[in-house]
């Protein structure tokens, strides 16, 4: 029932359910169990970069629901992704214990080399999976909720808030790379081990992880379809297109703003929390604004606006950057510069537009 | 400005060695004979006749003088066997001693004469009573030398030297000497010495001479004074130590008042860095509404602009900045416009669409950059006259390159202002600001005032890379850094305000020096942005937001 009134009229949906179910039975059979010199094998290496597009599909989805249903674009949001990164990242330091390369019982690698002599404040509880889990929600949510509140209540909206969202991407980069600030500076959180008493090295947990983060961006875009198709969806879509107008009808626009805007940042989040066991790394580098901003352009390129639209946006551009980095690394910021600029002139509603109209021309020529 | 301000140093700088050469070769032939009969004079065994001799040839002016009395008291002056004439010998091999031989130089004539042996030459011997004369006598040369700068360092050597002895000879320049540098390296050498004095009237009228004195000696010995610890040297009367404790307290007090000041003038100096940055920004922010996250790459381009004119003309490094300022204002200019009219026109009333585009171009640009010229940074020489500091007073110093930028800095903002308030297209520039349909409907094209203002506004950007070339490292990501500070400053000032701007800017540039000491740098930038962050809360639109019913669109 519910499914049907969240995928009402919603093909693109649809598909991207089948093809996450797809692919969260196939890649791992094909990974474990096919051998690996069948021509169905699917290599570990494929497993972990798809399982990173699918984070990456999960932030887009994220960004899609306050851009494309709020009007609101923020270039931070890669600032909540490496927020829930780190939670993450912390976790899975503490669970290196001694086999660091000190051996020390508590301490980190990093944190014995700078001397330290006790584990910070905010390390403690990290060592528990359930703390670390909530911690991945809460520390975005909350930094998103203050700073919404700040932006909201006082109305600063359209390319004033981008600016802002960037410059708070930017100062947390800035502070991420000192090491005093106990996140191990530049080099950031890595040579992780276990995550839940599983080697993140054995193929079965890349599986595990893989089908984890295929779930995750099911529920993700799910969760944004049952938002958008409520209440608040209608009144998110009138203060997208007529801010003014619906604060005049009686809604307390910076509330609905704020609510939205805060659980995007919890979903990018979880989309982090996803990312790091899989790569293996965290690093200030998450927090620089060209990431975030490059994130806005996978979700125009997909479709903003529309959810799955943000999904296959996130892996086709992210597709083209793994080939062209390999093969042409000159080219890649050429070309992804000269998408920001065609998708923003040609075309507005990104792929997910340019097939919607060929769909409706298809229509009209058969009514005609 | 800086034309004219150029043009006659450079002339001097032409004809001032020419004319020091004929002046020196003429007073030489005249005086040569006078030097070369005391230098001979001094070959004698009595040390009275070269007490003598040497005082003849102090009283000769003549630069000879001074450097065989200086040999005379180093024993590097010899008499040559054989000829019996007079040289200057050194060591040929300083580890070796003697046995390697000396090299010889005439004593009067500075003609090289070759090697000789340890036997080849004869010491001119000089004992105690007769090296001190010689002290005095080479100070009281040096101290009338003809160039201030080397009387200053004189004075300083005969100061460090701690010889009381040469304490007249320094009251007796102290009289004549003219020049105010020098006369105040004086006054703080004797202070130096009658601080030392043993007499405690001398020294507490010293004391008192030395309240503001920021010379390193001088608090030294206060420091001494001060002390009433008997292990770190003699305990003086009470009267000297707290006289001494004050002093050192008054001097604390000016050092601290100084570097106020200096913070001041570095964070003027970033802040002026900042307007420069901004200012292009507001206005194309202002007029259009356009956010141009290319801005940043276009200052990056002025910056290379400047790196290519200087590499055009490798001759002229003086004037190859001069010519940039032109040069990057029309590059920047030009790409600007070309954006403008290529992608920013078609997307106007759709801010966010616009930032998305400009930023594609921002990356397009960087990566251009990276491959016609290489990742690595480029080395952007600064111009002699840019170079070095200018001291105001004693301990508070001001490099001229950030004197200059600046300088630069205002008199760009004036003339900006000059274009919005007096011309033709400032007046349609800020018509189409305050009402767009109206301004069409007066007959101003539009979509042209869009073009020059963009055109201005990047124009700027690369004025303002010119000037960041000397200050900084000139690379593909320049321009990045600059980005989100210039926006933080125009959405401080106030969009399309450029006295907003100019406020803004240098005020953040001197609340983030003073806030750097106290936090270190990235928490000082980090202190900032949350500042401006809670100030939008106060002030939505800035500091001085646009009133009336323009800014409601």
């Amino acid at each position: 029932m519910l499914m049907a009134r969240l995928l009402n009229h919603e093909r693109g949906g649809w598909i991207l359910l089948a093809v996450l179910g797809v692919l969260a039975v196939v890649v791992p059979v094909a990974n474990l169990a096919v051998p690996p010199d069948s021509v169905f094998h699917v290599s570990t290496y494929t497993v972990t970069l798809l399982g990173k597009y699918l984070c990456y599909a999960m932030l887009a989805v994220a960004l899609d629901l306050v851009w494309g249903y709020c009007g609101i674009l923020s270039l931070g949001h890669g600032a909540f992704f490496a927020l829930g990164g780190y939670a993450m990242g912390m976790y899975l330091m503490r669970q290196i214990g001694d086999r660091g390369v000190y051996g020390h019982p508590e301490l980190p690698d990093f944190m014995v080399f700078l001397n330290w002599d006790a584990l910070p404040w905010y390390w403690y509880g990290f060592d528990q999976f359930w703390f670390a889990m909530i911690m991945v929600a809460l520390v975005p949510g909350l930094l998103a909720f203050v700073f919404g509140w700040l932006a909201f209540r006082s109305r600063v909206t359209g390319v004033y808030l981008s600016i802002m969202t960037q410059a708070l991407t930017y100062a947390l980069m800035l502070a991420f790379f000192r090491n005093e600030m106990g996140f191990g500076g530049n080099n950031g959180l890595t040579d992780f081990k276990d995550i839940l008493g599983a080697s993140l090295q054995a193929d079965s947990t890349r599986a595990v992880l893989f089908v984890v983060s295929a779930l995750a961006l099911a529920l993700a875009y799910l969760f944004c379809r049952l938002v958008v198709t409520s209440k608040l969806g209608r009144v998110m879509t009138a203060m997208r297109d007529a801010e003014d107008r619906t604060r005049f009808i009686g809604y307390r626009v910076e509330r609905f703003q704020l609510a939205v805007f805060t659980a995007s940042a919890v979903l990018a989040g979880i989309a982090g929390a996803l990312y790091v066991p899989q790569v293996g790394i965290i690093n200030p580098s998450e927090f620089q604004p060209l990431n975030s901003i490059e994130l806005v352009v996978w979700v125009a390129v997909g479709g903003r606006g529309t959810l799955y639209g943000a999904a296959l946006g996130a892996a086709v551009v992210n597709y083209a950057k793994t080939v062209l980095t390999g093969t042409l690394p000159e080219v890649w910021l050429f070309a992804l510069g000269a998408l920001f600029v065609l998708v923003t002139l040609v075309l507005p509603k990104g792929i997910v537009g340019l097939w919607r109209r060929r769909q409706q021309s298809r229509r009209d020529l058969a009514h005609a | 400005m800086r034309v004219r301000r150029l043009l006659p140093a450079l002339r001097l700088l032409v004809v001032a060695p020419a004319f020091f050469c004929v002046s020196a070769t003429a007073a030489f032939a005249a005086e040569n004979a006078g030097v070369q009969a005391a230098v001979d004079a001094l070959n004698t065994r009595s040390f009275d006749d070269k007490r003598a001799a040497a005082t003849e040839l102090a009283g000769i002016d003549d630069p000879r003088a001074a450097v065989v009395l200086e040999a005379l008291l180093a024993g590097e002056l010899f008499t040559e066997r054989g000829s019996g004439r007079l040289v200057i010998a050194t060591l040929v091999d300083e580890a070796a001693g003697p046995r390697a031989g000396y090299a010889l130089r005439d004593a009067v004539t500075d003609e090289d004469l070759g090697e000789t042996g340890r036997r080849g030459a004869r010491r001119v011997t000089v004992n105690n009573a007769l090296r001190r004369y010689l002290r005095g006598l080479v100070a009281g040369l040096r101290l009338r030398d003809e160039d201030a700068n080397n009387r200053i360092t004189a004075v300083r050597a005969v100061a460090d030297a701690a010889d009381p002895d040469l304490g007249p000879l320094l009251r007796e320049r102290l009289a004549v000497e003219t020049e105010g540098d020098v006369r105040d390296a004086i006054a703080t050498a004797l202070t130096v010495f009658d601080l030392d004095s043993p007499d405690e009237a001398t020294r507490l009228a010293a004391i008192a001479a030395s309240h503001g004195n920021l010379d390193g000696t001088v608090r030294m010995k206060l420091t001494a004074l001060a002390s009433d610890d008997a292990d770190s040297g003699p305990v003086h009367s009470e009267a000297v130590r707290d006289a001494a404790k004050d002093a050192l307290a008054a001097i604390e007090r000016t050092v601290a008042r100084f570097q106020t000041v200096e913070t001041i003038l570095f964070g003027l100096s970033l802040g002026s860095i900042l307007v420069l940055a901004a200012i292009g920004l507001s206005i194309t922010f202002g007029v259009m509404g356009v956010i141009n996250m290319a801005h940043g790459e276009l200052i990056m381009l002025g910056a290379y602009t400047t790196y290519v004119v200087q590499t055009l003309m490798p001759g002229a490094l003086e004037y190859s900045i001069i010519v940039a300022i032109p040069a990057a204002f029309l590059v920047s200019g030009l790409v600007g416009i070309g954006i403008e009219r290529g992608i920013i026109r078609f997307l106007y009333g759709r801010p966010l669409e616009t930032l998305l585009a400009t930023f594609g171009v921002s990356l397009i640009l960087q990566q251009a950059v990276r491959s016609i010229f290489s990742p690595l940074n480029r080395a952007v020489a600064t111009p002699q006259w840019m170079s070095g500091s200018w001291e105001i007073v004693t301990g508070l110093s001001f490099t001229y390159n950030r004197l200059y930028t600046l300088i630069f800095a205002g008199l760009v903002f004036v003339a900006l202002l000059v274009i919005l308030q007096r011309t033709r297209l400032g007046l349609e520039v800020r018509a189409t600001m305050q009402n767009r349909s109206m301004a069409r409907a007066m007959g101003i094209r539009s979509a042209r005032v869009d073009a020059l203002t963009f055109g201005l506004g990047a124009g700027i950007a690369g004025v303002a890379g010119v000037a960041l070339s000397q200050l900084t490292n000139v690379g593909p990501n320049l321009g990045q850094g600059y980005i989100v500070d210039s926006f933080l400053v125009v959405v401080f000032g106030g969009v399309g305000n450029l006295w907003g701007t100019l406020v803004a800017g240098l005020s953040l540039g001197v609340v983030n020096k003073f806030l750097e000491p106290v936090t270190g740098a990235v928490v000082a930038k980090i202190v900032v942005l949350v500042f401006i962050i809670l100030f939008i809360q106060k002030r939505p639109r800035g500091l001085f937001p646009q009133k009336g019913r323009a800014a409601e669109a």
